[in-house]
């Protein structure tokens, strides 16, 4: 017997818009006329308590479609997709809270949901209140919190600050209180989304340390994450969604690998096709910038992958001597490095640095290389210069590239990984003097 | 250890209604005590509002109705208990109706998050309301010593009017509450309620001064029967409850029930959605 069984769920949602808004010109007769039938159909839907939808066009729109599979107990199953794939709304019908359209789901054994920690923490009451409140409220009796009441005040580390308000609790102790409550609910099956993006690093592990334990105590875990490597850390198997559709059902890094070449559609490329929209002068104008990894044009990279930041110029006047140079920055607009293509600080050779060029567009390519950065958002600023020191194109944050978790590097350790790069290092290990110590 | 399955599936929901709310009850002790416990939290400042409101006002209408424009009392009773006396379910009634109401916006991210029987809500948040006026009572306590007025034995069926005070606001506040979630307009329609319903509900004066053709019309306002109910039960023999209207308000008050539930079962599933 399954601890979750999904079968064909649905969920669809009804959506308004604006049909008629290609006629020519508009007589007030038919806009009047329009309104009024919106007016009039808006009040029959409030009578009738139906929701009222703007637009005079109607649309069925499928969060959710045939979407089937089963969970056995004691599994953790990882769930990935872009936003508006129908994670959110798969989750919210397993919590109950919104009913599917078709299908049905069977599960066996008590859920508890991780929508959000803090779910109905009120800022006015103390930690202790709020521990009985927020517990009621996820399901817990009363007699079932005070037996764990020490356990979780321990875990969250709050035992001075019992009989304070949350108000006055740092946002690290709130969150630790909150999710303590729910790591303690003991749920046959439990529902996670998201929880990691909050706390410090230390914590996150802790979290992540009492989720592997749940799984490992042999009970079921729905993981709804965007930290590729939690997910893989803690996953055996992942569904990939996608508009709805089930897309994917798998070993959890086959998901991801999907995942990541999903992604790929996304702009890696930034093109100026009217030269005099192109930002540079009359000695040189950027023409494109493009991120190209694995042979393709993308924003996104795997970290084990190399990628390949191309430069496309013109020159637009001849005999120049031109250079380019990057800098590039992580999420919080750090900048990580800076490079520049000349002899001394180039590791292969460039032929046409220092020399005059003719008339053209040029292509200057520059490698970031594979094992390099860390993962998360990186984006750059491109410079073009003549005679090395003149900028003559300063792109800031042209593009933005992302880097993704495939695993390789976390057959081991799956917890968080700090670090603006995480280059690959060679290390070793010698035994220098046998024996006892001294 | 036996698993407890649960099916999920399109109307389930709506069967096993009833048998949920029963089963969600202590989430709603615990809700209640955490809008009280909230309330209550400067103890002070909260406690003395709840007893200077209802106080102050008394004192105003006994002045402005009683002295200033002279209104007869009913039978020999002073006119500030006569006030008193009407005040009392009018504010249980006021405050139940607008904490009722606005009780789904309060508590969209609970709503949004998990899953409850969404009656529990407005529910929980009338008995706010009703530890109020249990305060507010003890006012009523002190008034009567003060004027040494014995009350007869039909105070007894006062726990009678409190219910009806309770249902007469529960209705239009499942009603109102339901609306509130997707037509925001609604929020401001309560505070117009409530502040006209002050002065066209019988509470700075005895509804007897009503001309006896009008009495009927004037029922149609389910406050009227609820007022009436407990100048009867407070003041003993004095005040006469008017039949025809007090039956027409348990009527009125169990059309809006009705049509309050309704409303709110059908909304009810879409809440997560909007709010």
């Amino acid at each position: 017997m399954p601890a979750i069984k999904v079968e064909n769920l649905s969920k669809s949602y009804l959506v308004g818009h604006n049909a008629a808004r290609t006629e020519r010109y508009t007589a007030l007769r038919d806009v009047i006329a329009r309104n009024a039938r919106d007016l009039a159909r808006k009040t029959r839907d409030m009578i009738h308590g139906r929701p009222i939808i703007q637009g005079d066009e109607v649309e069925e729109f499928w969060a959710l479609k045939d979407v089937s599979f089963e969970v056995q107990h004691g599994e953790t199953l990882g769930i990935i997709g872009r936003n508006g794939a129908g994670k959110s709304t798969l989750l919210k019908i397993l919590s109950r809270i919104t009913e599917p359209t078709k299908g049905r789901i069977t599960l066996n054994g008590r859920v508890a949901s991780l929508l959000e920690v803090g779910t109905g923490f009120h800022p006015e009451l103390s930690g202790r209140e709020n521990i009985y409140l927020n517990g009621a409220i996820l399901g817990m009796c009363r007699g079932e919190i005070q037996r764990k009441f020490d356990e979780i005040v321990s875990f969250a580390e709050v035992e001075k600050f019992l009989d304070t308000p949350v108000k006055r609790y740092s946002s690290g102790m709130y969150v630790r209180l909150a999710f303590a409550v729910a790591a303690h609910l003991e749920p046959e099956i439990l529902v996670v989304d998201e929880v990691l993006a909050v706390g410090d690093a230390q914590f996150q592990k802790k979290c992540l340390g009492k989720m592997g334990d749940v799984a490992h105590e042999g009970r079921t875990v729905l993981f709804v994450s965007h930290n590729m490597a939690a997910l893989l850390g803690l996953c055996s198997r992942a569904i990939l969604l996608d508009k709805g559709c089930q897309v994917h059902d798998g070993p959890a890094e086959d998901t991801v690998r999907r995942y990541i070449e999903m992604g790929k559609t996304d702009l890696g490329e930034k093109t100026w096709t009217d030269l005099n929209k192109a930002p540079g002068t009359d000695k040189v104008k950027l023409h494109a910038v493009r991120f190209v990894s694995d042979g393709t044009v993308t924003s996104d990279v795997e970290i084990n992958k190399e990628l390949n930041i191309e430069i496309d110029f013109w020159a637009r006047r001849n005999g120049d001597h031109i250079s380019t140079s990057i800098h590039l920055l992580d999420s919080m607009g750090v900048v990580v490095l800076a490079s520049a293509n000349m002899h001394s600080a180039n590791l292969t050779r460039d032929d046409w640095f220092g020399r005059p060029h003719e008339l053209g567009l040029y292509r200057t390519t520059c490698v970031i290389p594979a094992n390099f950065l860390n993962q998360g958002r990186y984006s750059i600023n491109v410079i073009v210069l003549t005679d090395i020191t003149n900028a003559e194109v300063f792109e800031k944050e042209v593009l933005t590239f992302t880097v993704h978790e495939t695993g390789a590097m976390r057959k081991e350790y799956s917890g968080v990984w700090i670090g603006v790069v995480r280059p690959k290092l060679a290390w070793s290990t010698d035994l220098i003097q046998p024996g006892m110590v001294g | 250890m036996t698993l407890q399955t649960l099916i999920i599936e399109p109307g389930l929901a709506e069967r096993h209604y009833w048998r949920d709310l029963w089963r969600y009850r202590e989430l709603f002790f615990v809700l209640a005590w955490r809008d009280v416990a909230v309330r209550y939290k400067q103890t002070i400042i909260g406690l003395a509002w709840a007893l200077l409101q209802p106080f102050l006002t008394m004192v105003v209408f006994t002045v402005v109705f009683g002295k200033l424009a002279k209104m007869p009392t009913e039978g020999d009773a002073p006119y500030a208990l006569l006030v008193f006396a009407g005040l009392l379910p009018w504010q249980f009634f006021s405050s139940s109706l607008s904490s009722a109401s606005n009780s789904l916006i309060g508590n969209a991210n609970l709503i949004s998050k998990v899953y409850f029987p969404r009656l529990i809500v407005p529910t929980a948040a009338v008995v706010v309301s009703f530890i109020d006026f249990l305060i507010s009572f003890s006012i009523l306590v002190l008034v009567m010593v003060w004027y040494q007025f014995m009350p007869g034995w039909q105070i007894l069926t006062l726990p009678f009017f409190v219910l009806m005070a309770f249902l007469a606001a529960l209705g239009p506040g499942l009603w109102i509450t339901a609306l509130n979630v997707k037509y925001r307009d609604f929020r401001y329609v309560i505070p117009f309620i409530v502040s006209m319903g002050l002065y066209v509900s019988p509470v700075g004066f005895s509804s007897s001064v009503i001309p006896e053709q009008w009495r009927l019309l004037y029922s149609l306002n389910p406050v009227v029967g609820v007022i009436d109910g407990f100048r009867w039960a407070i003041l003993g023999g004095e005040a006469q409850i008017y039949w025809p209207g007090f039956i027409l308000s348990w009527c009125l008050i169990g059309f809006f029930l009705w049509l309050g539930i309704r409303q709110f079962r059908k909304m009810e599933k879409s809440f997560a959605d909007f709010v």
